[in-house]
């Protein structure tokens, strides 16, 4: 008796900042209750309830970061597991955001005849009886909201995780229903299917890569906490090629979640083949999350080493920002082209990323990188959705014509879509006035003040170049005759039109004044240790 | 106050520009004079602060109105200010009050355009936009109103956007902007990297502390800007295809004041590059080559209205070249860019006015003639033609022969290019006069030229005062030095002769390009030209002209026109399509790599992952 009970006295609960941490706890008891759903519920009442219960839990969460936020509480949580800290709340608050403009994306039901993007049933093969019956039923699966919290809930805990084997764990919570969601579309299952395919193996392949950079880190410090690997950087003497190994193959794990080159090559796979507004979440949401842990990972844990893994950077930016620019240029798909510039996009928030303009490093005026991919997340997050929302209306009998010759004269069929389409794609050229000019300021400066100016002079033509594919698409649609087969302009329901409303007013907003969100990042300061 | 009101100068065009591009067909009815009351209003309101300024003591006349902080970023701070002084109030009165006269004569000219509402919300866009770019307190507020300008520019280009060649020219304006966008942009990272501020007052106050090749970078990347914002030598390629516009945009933006936005920038960095002997001397040099390359062209075209883009890109190199002298030549580059937006809006509303009546056409070897047909046009023509030339009194004559005799005080080898420029110039001007205005009609039997309406004429008369009256701005008691010279300071210019010396050398160049185009031009009017092809004739005509023109100047005068034009064919098209052909196939290439396969994909993480981790072995090895 007494030989049990001795370990239980020895044991002490961890103490869970219960707190701090509820919105995490939100969204991921929200995702549970999402399931139960899904199994005592009757099927008419779930997408209705689904979709409450994840717009309320999103909100929620959103508020009660709010509230974090505005008590400027900063705190390792959990027993040193996760860290609470500025950057980490501002990026809980736009990824709730943005997944909120995803849902509504997601619960869209009145463009495509009364079905919404998702298969309705994943297991039937596409054009067979089980599929006909299951659409004429009107079956569909709900199951895509509790997934989508389970992969935001994930997501957040990427962001603030302050320890490698947390981080490890987010990381595959916010994945493994990504890869689901990917394969779900209605059209074109094959592709699609095809896609979460690739995704899911190249993911477990990154994963495998990341998974050995912890091991070799916890061999070299010996200890999982990024607080605790920083100061063995500083004791410890010896045993470097184990560090930089570990480095190499961490980052490895962390830059094909980014999507930079050479680890990119699943993105315009994937972004072609996922449900669109899937394509839009993912574009927006996981480069949000697998950006601030990056930073993280590479700001605090491994900041001591900076002038080892710095060189190793600034090739795969440029890398980066030279391909994802120059390969767009090519491209016949709306979604492939607009994957390639979310590469490019990654590019250039590297150039922030190693620039290395800290407060520790002798900035003393201007903004920190810290501040500006924050501030770049913004602004790329909302007219990236917003113009993935856009690709979801432009249809023909085959569901959305993605194909670039087919978007030729829309200027001229739907004039407000078109230009609305038209300042997202300046938006991501970085005309002023809209929010990717504010943003790439930012990242431009970031890395001009931290020394890195040969990158931002590399980042100046490549959106040079971009710009040239951006405006190639704009002349496509106002400047070339609308083809008689033309495909329509669907009309969105609210929720669409909700979708790129916002995406549209947080872009022109950014743009014109930028100030209030900036001050928002400058006032998330850095990361803690 | 009113100057605090300076917001309202842009304000009033921004806010018509809404009403007419969102307000959609229901303001098609009124959309055009809404549209042309807007740069009225603000003309109005520019007169008001400006003749409050002069009632000010000289030192007192520059006002800075701060709307609201832009964006703040630890010691960064932009802010959205208004500058308000002297030289932007010129600018203001520029574009507002020339903005106004051709938004009136468009009212006219695009009167049988379904699509004149867009049209004029566009030309009022382009108005908020210009004077944003003029008003703006900080680089980079300037690089905003800088952009719109751009934005407005392409839209007006490529309006009528079922000309193919219209939209190609458009995305052409468009591109090689970028490139000069470049410059502005490094411009304004490096002014927060060494001021902390892209402030104008912070700039300048931190200029005199720069090191030399700071200074010279600046000074460079400036005139990277300018060069492609005011087409010189080499970014000029995308102007002349940018006369695929409809004739009022040609007129107030590719010539009265998008362009001159180069100059502008010049003259309002003016702390920056006289720390640099490198860089004015770049801006110098960029201009005479300009001014030359602009003016041969100008020979080359047979299609009247590139015949004027010629001449603007040759005359905006004349006020480069002024501005890169230093304090000698400020005051004249602008004086020079304000005589030039009278007279050359003038007369591109002329050529507007001609093709008007020629059922479009801008062949200038289907004109001839036209004097009678059209007397208005042709006489405010001619008022234009004399001012470009430098006929006193014409206000041409102040302008350039200031900027003649300063260039020849820097450098006698620039001074002969501005002195030889001039010469082309009467040169080119004359032979458009001669084959739109002079000898045979050549014009086909259903053509019917006949005047224009009133409310085009009108413009082009006053206008025309204009170009009579602009020069009175310096020989009224030197006024324009006076009202400048505190702002952008003054030199007297030393000329190797006397100024009346100069005056008579300059004036005998020009009567000998108007004689050798007048020899030229007068007995080109084959009578056989109209029934047969006119153009074939004409051509031969040109190759086999009288001996003595081509021996002094007709023969190297063309072969070099020939080479230019080729050399803008093949040498920078060249360059431009090349590029692209080479990022398409590179793409093309790198493309391919994307197989599909996710073994390949696997292996190239792999590569990728044995490159991280090398790289990060060498660095430490090393």
């Amino acid at each position: 008796m007494s030989a049990l009970l001795l370990p239980l006295a020895d044991f002490t609960a961890p103490k869970i900042e219960y707190n701090e941490l509820a919105p995490l706890l939100v969204v991921f008891g929200a995702a549970c209750v999402g399931v139960l759903v899904e199994a005592f519920l009757p099927r008419p009442l779930r997408h209705l309830v689904q979709l409450a219960i994840t717009v309320v839990a999103v909100v929620v969460s959103g508020v009660l970061t709010g509230i974090l936020m505005n008590d400027n509480k900063e705190l390792i949580a959990a027993q040193g597991a996760i860290s609470v800290d500025g950057p980490a709340l501002f990026t809980w608050l736009i990824l709730l955001a943005l997944t909120l403009i995803s849902v509504l994306l997601f619960a869209e039901r009145s463009i495509d005849g009364g079905l919404s993007a998702f298969a309705g049933q994943a297991a039937a093969v596409p054009g067979s009886e089980a599929e006909r019956e299951g659409t004429a039923a009107r079956i569909e699966h709900t199951e895509i909201f509790p997934l989508t919290l389970f992969a935001v809930g994930g997501m957040m805990l990427f962001a603030a995780s302050n320890d490698l084997l947390v981080l490890f764990v987010a990381l595959e919570v916010f994945s493994l229903p990504l890869y689901l969601l990917c394969g779900l579309a209605r059209r074109r299952r094959l592709i699609s299917q095809e896609a979460a395919m690739k995704y899911f193996l190249l993911g477990a392949f990154s994963s495998a890569f990341l998974l050995f950079g912890i091991a070799l880190l916890y061999g070299y410090a010996g200890t999982m906490s990024l607080g605790g690997i920083s100061d063995s950087l500083s004791t410890q003497t010896g045993g470097d090629t184990i560090l930089l190994a570990g480095t190499g193959l961490l980052g490895v794990g962390l830059l094909f979640k980014v999507g930079a080159v050479p680890f990119h090559s699943w993105t315009p796979d994937v972004y072609q083949g996922a449900p669109t507004p899937v394509t839009g979440f993912m574009a927006a949401c996981t480069k949000i999350a697998a950006f601030v842990g990056l930073m993280r990972v590479f700001y605090v844990a491994l900041g001591g080493t900076r002038w080892d893994w710095a060189p190793m950077m600034w090739i795969v930016a440029i890398l980066t920002m030279v391909v994802g620019s120059i390969v767009a240029i090519t491209q016949t798909d709306v979604k492939r082209m607009l994957a390639y510039s979310s590469i490019a996009h990654a590019g250039f928030l590297l150039t922030a990323f190693v620039g290395l303009a800290q407060v520790g490093s002798g900035v003393h005026n201007g903004i920190t990188s810290t501040q500006a991919v924050l501030f770049y997340l913004v602004a790329y997050g909302f007219p990236t959705i917003g113009a993935f929302a856009v690709v979801t209306l432009v249809r023909d009998a085959g569901g959305e014509a993605t194909h670039l010759s087919r978007w030729a004269g829309l200027g001229k069929k739907s004039p407000l879509l078109a230009g609305i389409f038209a300042f997202f794609l300046l938006s991501f050229a970085g005309i002023p006035l809209t929010a990717g000019f504010t943003g790439k300021w930012a990242v431009f400066s970031a890395a001009w003040t931290g020394g890195a100016w040969p990158l931002v002079v590399v980042a100046v033509l490549s959106s040079l170049v971009a710009a040239f594919f951006y405006v190639r698409v704009i002349v496509l649609m106002f400047f070339s005759d609308l083809p008689a087969d033309a495909p329509d302009v669907a009309l969105p329901g609210w929720q669409t039109t909700s979708a790129v409303a916002l995406g549209l007013a947080a872009t022109v907003v950014l743009g014109l004044v930028p100030g209030p969100v900036l001050d928002l990042a400058a006032r998330a300061g850095e990361f803690i240790r | 106050m009113s100057h605090e009101l300076t917001w309202l100068l842009i304000a009033v065009p921004a806010v018509s520009a809404a009403i007419l591009l969102l307000g959609g067909k229901a303001t098609n009815a009124w959309g055009h004079l809404l549209g042309t009351l807007a740069p009225l209003i603000s003309f109005a309101f520019g007169v008001v602060l400006f003749f409050q300024m002069r009632g000010r003591a000289v030192g007192e006349r520059s006002e800075t109105v701060q709307l609201f902080e832009w964006f703040s970023v630890g010691h960064i701070t932009v802010d959205f200010t208004l500058l308000i002084d002297p030289l932007s109030i010129l600018f203001v009165l520029l574009i507002t009050g020339v903005g106004s006269l051709i938004h009136i004569y468009s009212i006219g000219y695009m009167e049988h355009d379904e699509r004149r509402r867009r049209f004029f919300g566009y030309l009022n866009l382009f108005i908020a936009a210009m004077l944003l770019l003029v008003l703006a307190a900080d680089y980079l507020l300037l690089f905003v109103g800088w952009e719109g300008v751009g934005l407005a520019s392409y839209l007006l280009i490529g309006f009528w956007q079922y000309k193919t060649s219209a939209a190609v020219a458009a995305k052409k304006a468009f591109v090689v902007n970028r490139v000069g966008d470049i410059g502005l942009s490094l411009a304004v990272m490096s002014m927060w990297a060494l001021f902390g501020s892209s402030a104008f007052a912070t700039v300048n106050a931190g200029a005199e502390h720069l090191s030399k090749t700071w200074a010279t970078l600046l000074g460079l990347m400036l005139l990277l800007a300018a060069c492609g914002k005011s087409a010189q030598v080499p970014l000029q390629s995308w102007l002349l295809d940018a006369m695929e516009g409809p004739t009022p945009v040609s007129a107030l933006i590719h010539a009265a004041t998008m362009v001159t936005a180069g100059v502008y920038l010049v003259v309002r960095s003016h702390a920056i590059f006289e720390q640099s002997d490198a860089a004015s001397t770049a801006v110098v040099i960029v201009g005479a080559v300009t001014a030359l390359a602009g003016a041969i062209i100008g020979c080359a075209k047979d299609d009247i209205k590139k015949a004027l883009a010629g001449s603007t890109m040759s005359q905006i190199g004349y006020m480069m070249l002024a501005a890169g002298l230093g304090p000698v030549g400020y005051v004249f580059a602008i004086f020079h860019l304000l005589t030039h937006g009278f007279f050359k809006a003038n007369m591109f509303l002329g050529a507007g006015s001609v093709m008007h009546g020629m059922n479009d056409d801008v062949n200038m070897r289907h004109y001839g003639g036209l004097r009678t047909a059209m007397k208005i046009t042709f006489v405010t023509f001619g008022f234009g033609y004399l001012a470009i030339l430098g006929v006193p009194p014409f206000a041409g004559f102040f302008s350039k022969d200031k900027i003649i005799e300063a260039a020849f005080g820097h450098n006698v080898v620039i001074g002969l290019c501005a002195l030889l420029g001039a010469g082309i110039t009467a040169f080119y001007m004359t032979r458009v006069m001669m084959m739109t205005f002079f000898g045979q009609k050549r014009w086909d039997d259903d053509v019917h030229p006949h005047e224009s309406p009133k409310v085009m004429t009108w413009p082009l008369i006053i206008l025309a005062a204009l170009s009579l009256a602009g020069g009175t701005l310096y020989f009224a008691g030197h006024w324009i030095v006076g009202w400048l010279g505190p702002i952008v300071g003054r030199e007297e210019e030393h000329t190797p002769l006397s100024a009346t010396v100069m005056t008579v050398i300059t004036l005998a160049v020009v009567a000998a390009g108007i004689a050798i185009a007048v020899l030229m031009y007068r007995r080109d009017i084959p009578r056989e030209a109209p029934a047969g092809s006119p153009i074939t004739t004409f051509a031969r005509r040109d190759l086999y002209g009288d001996a003595l023109n081509e021996a002094l100047f007709m023969r190297p005068g063309q072969y070099l026109t020939r080479t230019l034009v080729w050399f803008d064919n093949r040498g920078i098209d060249g360059l431009v399509n090349g590029l692209a052909a080479l990022f398409g196939g590179l793409s093309g290439r790198l493309r391919r790599v994307q197989t599909g396969f996710v073994r390949s994909y696997a292996l190239s993480m792999v590569f990728g992952a044995a490159f991280v981790v090398v790289a990060l072995l060498a660095v430490r090895l090393s």
